[in-house]
C-alpha cells in the first residue's frame, strides 16, 4: 500500500507546493503506516529526483516521455499508477495543475476528493476527516471521504515543510501514452525573473492610493530589499496600473504568505478573500477608518509615500546589522 | 453552435458568514444569493457573446433546488435562451457533474462553460469532472476564448504564465478573468426572462462521494498594533522577533 503524490514539473521544476504535498503525503502515510511514491514527468534532474526523498518519498517514478501536462493523458497515468502502486490516497497541490487533474481522476476513480485541503486527516477506519477553507476563506467546512480511494489537493501555504535530508530511489516508467487532444501552441512567461506570487513567503502589495502606475517604485524598492513578490488590488490591475497576475483577492489569486504589507489599499472584503490566511498583515493607510485595518496584525496610519520609502531604509539598516 | 454553462449560486460576497444547526448548515437568514460571479461575467457573457457572433444558442443548467430560480431568471435576463435546473440538493461536486454531465450527453453541446470556481465552496473541480464523464478535453482557468468552426484557441492561467493551447469543440472549459465584461441585463432582457423556458427535470442516479459534516469560523484576529508611521525601525523589530517572519 502507498500514497501516491501527483509532482507537477513544468519547465523542468518542482515547486514549494510539491514538496509540502510530499511532506502531507507522508504525514498521511506515517499514520496508515505505508509510504510515499511520487509520480512526476519530464527533465527534472535525476539529483532533484532523488532530493524529494528529503520530503518524505520513498520512491520517485518518472515518466520521461511525457513533456508537458496535459490533464487527460496525466490522469490515465495517475490512475493506472495508483493501481500497480495500490495506493489508497492520491495527493495534489492545490495548484492550477492540481486544479485540473485531480478533479477529473476523482470522477474516473469515484474517490472522493477534498480539494484545497488545510488540515492532516484525521483517520478513522475507511473515514477520513478534512477541513479545507470555505466561503473564500470566511469559514472552515469539515469534509468526510470514505470511498475506498481518496484524492486531497493540498492549499499551498498550509503546512510547513520538513527537510531531513534523506534521498528516494528513482525508477523511470516508460508506458506508452496517448498525445493528449489540447496543444500547447505558446507559453507567455509572467512575472519575469521576479519571485512568483502564489509562491512567495513575503509579498508588497498596493491599491488605488499609490494614485498611478509611475509611483510603484516605492513598492518595488521595498520588495527588492526585503526579497518579496509584489502584488495589487483588483481596480489597480482593471485599470493597467500592474499585471492582471498581480491581482489578488476574490477574483484574482489567493495568497497565503507569511507577510502581507499592503499600502493604499481600502480592505474590500473582496480583497481580504484573497489574502485573509496569511500569517502577518501590516496595513499601510492614510484613512484611520479603513476596513483593512481589522484585518491587520500591525497598522500604521500614514502616507504611503512617506512610509513605503522610510521601511525600505529600515529594513535595509536591519539586514545590514544582522 | 449549442452551448451549455453551468449556473450556480452563491451568496453575495459582502455575507457575514455564519452557521445554524449546530454549525452544521450555512445560515441563509437574510442572505442576498447572487449567480456566482465566475459563472455570471465570463462563462455566460462569453457564451452569449460567441452565441451573438455565430448563432446558436445557449442554455444554462443549474443543479439545485427551487430556490434557485431568482438566479436561473437573472441568467436568462442577461442573455441565455433558455434553462434546466436539475431538481436535487447541490451537496457534492461529484454529483452535481454526474447530472450535469448526463443531461449534456442525452442533449448534445458543442461547448461546456463553467466558472472558474464557486465562492462558496471554492473547490474549482465540476468542470473537470464533466469533462471526464463526457470524455471530453478539458482546458481550466481559460482568459480568452475565440472559436473559429469547430476549432477553439485558448489562453488559459497556469503556474508562472498564460499558456496559449488549441483543440477541437466539443469541449469544456472553465472560465475566469479576462474573458469577457460583466453585462447588466436590461428592462427588456428582464422581461424576456418571464416567458423564456425553465424546464425542470428529476435527478439521475448518481452517488455523493463527499459530505460536509461541520462548519467552523476562522479564529478571530487579536487587536492591530498600530505603529508611529516615523518609526519604521519598531516595525522591523516586531516583525523579527514577534511576528518571526522576516
Ligand atoms: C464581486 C467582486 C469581486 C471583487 N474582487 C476583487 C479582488 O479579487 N481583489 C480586489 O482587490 N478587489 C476586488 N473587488 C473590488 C473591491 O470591492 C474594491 O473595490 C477594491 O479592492 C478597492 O481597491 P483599492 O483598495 O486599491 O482602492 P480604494 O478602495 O479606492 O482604496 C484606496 C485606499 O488608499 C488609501 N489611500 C489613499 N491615498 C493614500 C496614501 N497616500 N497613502 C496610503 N493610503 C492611501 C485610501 O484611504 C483608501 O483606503 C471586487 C468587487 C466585487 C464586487
Ligand atoms: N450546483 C451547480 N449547478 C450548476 N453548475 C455548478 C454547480 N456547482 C458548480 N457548478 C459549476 O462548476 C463551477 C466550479 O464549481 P466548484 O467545483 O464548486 O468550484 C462553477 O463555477 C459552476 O460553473
Amino acid at each position: 500500500m502507498s500514497v501516491l503524490v501527483f509532482a507537477d514539473a513544468a519547465h523542468g521544476k518542482i515547486v514549494k507546493a510539491t514538496h509540502e504535498a510530499i511532506c502531507y503525503g507522508k504525514a498521511i502515510a506515517d499514520k496508515m503506516g505505508s509510504s510515499v511514491t511520487v509520480l512526476t514527468y519530464g527533465n527534472v534532474d535525476q539529483s532533484a529526483l532523488e532530493g524529494l526523498g528529503a520530503f518524505g518519498a520513498s520512491k520517485v517514478l518518472v515518466h520521461r516521455g511525457i513533456e508537458h501536462v496535459d490533464d487527460e493523458v496525466m490522469t490515465k497515468l495517475l490512475a493506472e499508477t495508483a493501481g500497480s502502486e495500490n495506493a489508497k490516497v492520491i495527493v495534489f497541490a492545490f495548484d492550477t495543475s492540481g486544479k485540473s487533474i485531480a478533479p477529473r481522476l476523482s470522477a474516473r476513480l469515484k474517490a472522493g476528493l477534498v480539494a484545497g485541503a488545510t488540515t492532516i486527516p484525521e483517520i478513522d477506519g475507511a473515514k477520513f476527516t478534512i477541513k479545507k477553507n470555505v466561503f473564500s476563506g470566511k469559514a472552515i467546512a469539515k469534509f468526510e471521504v470514505e470511498t475506498e480511494q481518496k484524492i486531497i489537493s493540498l492549499l499551498p501555504n498550509s503546512i510547513p515543510v520538513t527537510n531531513d535530508g534523506g534521498s528516494a530511489s528513482v525508477e523511470e516508467l516508460n508506458t506508452p501514452v496517448d498525445q493528449g487532444r489540447i496543444s500547447v501552441q505558446e507559453f507567455k512567461a509572467e512575472g519575469g525573473d521576479g519571485i512568483p506570487l502564489p509562491e512567495a513567503e513575503l509579498v508588497v502589495s498596493a491599491g488605488r492610493g499609490l494614485k498611478g502606475p509611475e509611483n510603484w517604485g516605492i513598492v518595488e524598492d521595498l520588495a527588492n530589499e526585503l526579497g518579496a513578490a509584489t502584488a495589487c488590488s483588483r481596480p489597480v490591475a482593471d485599470i493597467g496600473w500592474r499585471p492582471h497576475h498581480e491581482h489578488v483577492g476574490q477574483t484574482g489569486v489567493a495568497i497565503r504568505p507569511n507577510l502581507y504589507i499592503a499600502a493604499g489599499i481600502s480592505g474590500a472584503i473582496q480583497h481580504l478573500a484573497g489574502v485573509n490566511g496569511s500569517k502577518t498583515i501590516v496595513v499601510i493607510n492614510t484613512d484611520p477608518e479603513a476596513p483593512f485595518f481589522k484585518a491587520a496584525d500591525y497598522g500604521i496610519v500614514g502616507d504611503a509615500f512617506e512610509v513605503l520609502p522610510r521601511l525600505t531604509e529600515a529594513v535595509k539598516k536591519f539586514k545590514s546589522a544582522n | 453552435m449549442k452551448i451549455l454553462v453551468c449556473i450556480s449560486k452563491a451568496p453575495d460576497t459582502t455575507t457575514k458568514i455564519s452557521f445554524t444547526d449546530n454549525d452544521t448548515k450555512f445560515n441563509e437568514d437574510k442572505v442576498q444569493f447572487i449567480v456566482n460571479p465566475y459563472d455570471e461575467w465570463y462563462a455566460l457573457v462569453r457564451g452569449i457573446e460567441l452565441k451573438e457572433a455565430t448563432g446558436g444558442t445557449v442554455t444554462t443548467i443549474t443543479v439545485g433546488g427551487a430556490d434557485h430560480d431568482p438566479i436561473i431568471r437573472k441568467a436568462l435576463a442577461i442573455g441565455a435562451d433558455g434553462a434546466v435546473r436539475v431538481n436535487a440538493a447541490n451537496s457534492d461536486a461529484f454529483f452535481v457533474a454526474d447530472q450535469i454531465a448526463n443531461y449534456a450527453k442525452a442533449n448534445g453541446f458543442d461547448l461546456v462553460l463553467t466558472g472558474k470556481e464557486t465562492i462558496n465552496y471554492n473547490g474549482s473541480q465540476v468542470g473537470a469532472m464533466v469533462a471526464e464523464l463526457m470524455n471530453l478535453p478539458y482546458v481550466s482557468i481559460a482568459s480568452k476564448l475565440d472559436i473559429d468552426g469547430s476549432n477553439a484557441k485558448i489562453e488559459r492561467d497556469v503556474q508562472g504564465g498564460v499558456e496559449v493551447v488549441t483543440g477541437s469543440l466539443p469541449m469544456v472549459i472553465s472560465c475566469a478573468k479576462g474573458m469577457a465584461e460583466q453585462r447588466i441585463p436590461n428592462m427588456r432582457g428582464i422581461m424576456a426572462a418571464r416567458t423564456k423556458p425553465l424546464e425542470v427535470v428529476e435527478p439521475s442516479e448518481s452517488a455523493n462521494l463527499t459530505k460536509v459534516v461541520g462548519y467552523e469560523l476562522p479564529a478571530e484576529k487579536g487587536a492591530v498594533k498600530m505603529i508611529d508611521p516615523e518609526n519604521m525601525g519598531e516595525l522591523v523589530s516586531l516583525l523579527h522577533n514577534e511576528a518571526k517572519v522576516i
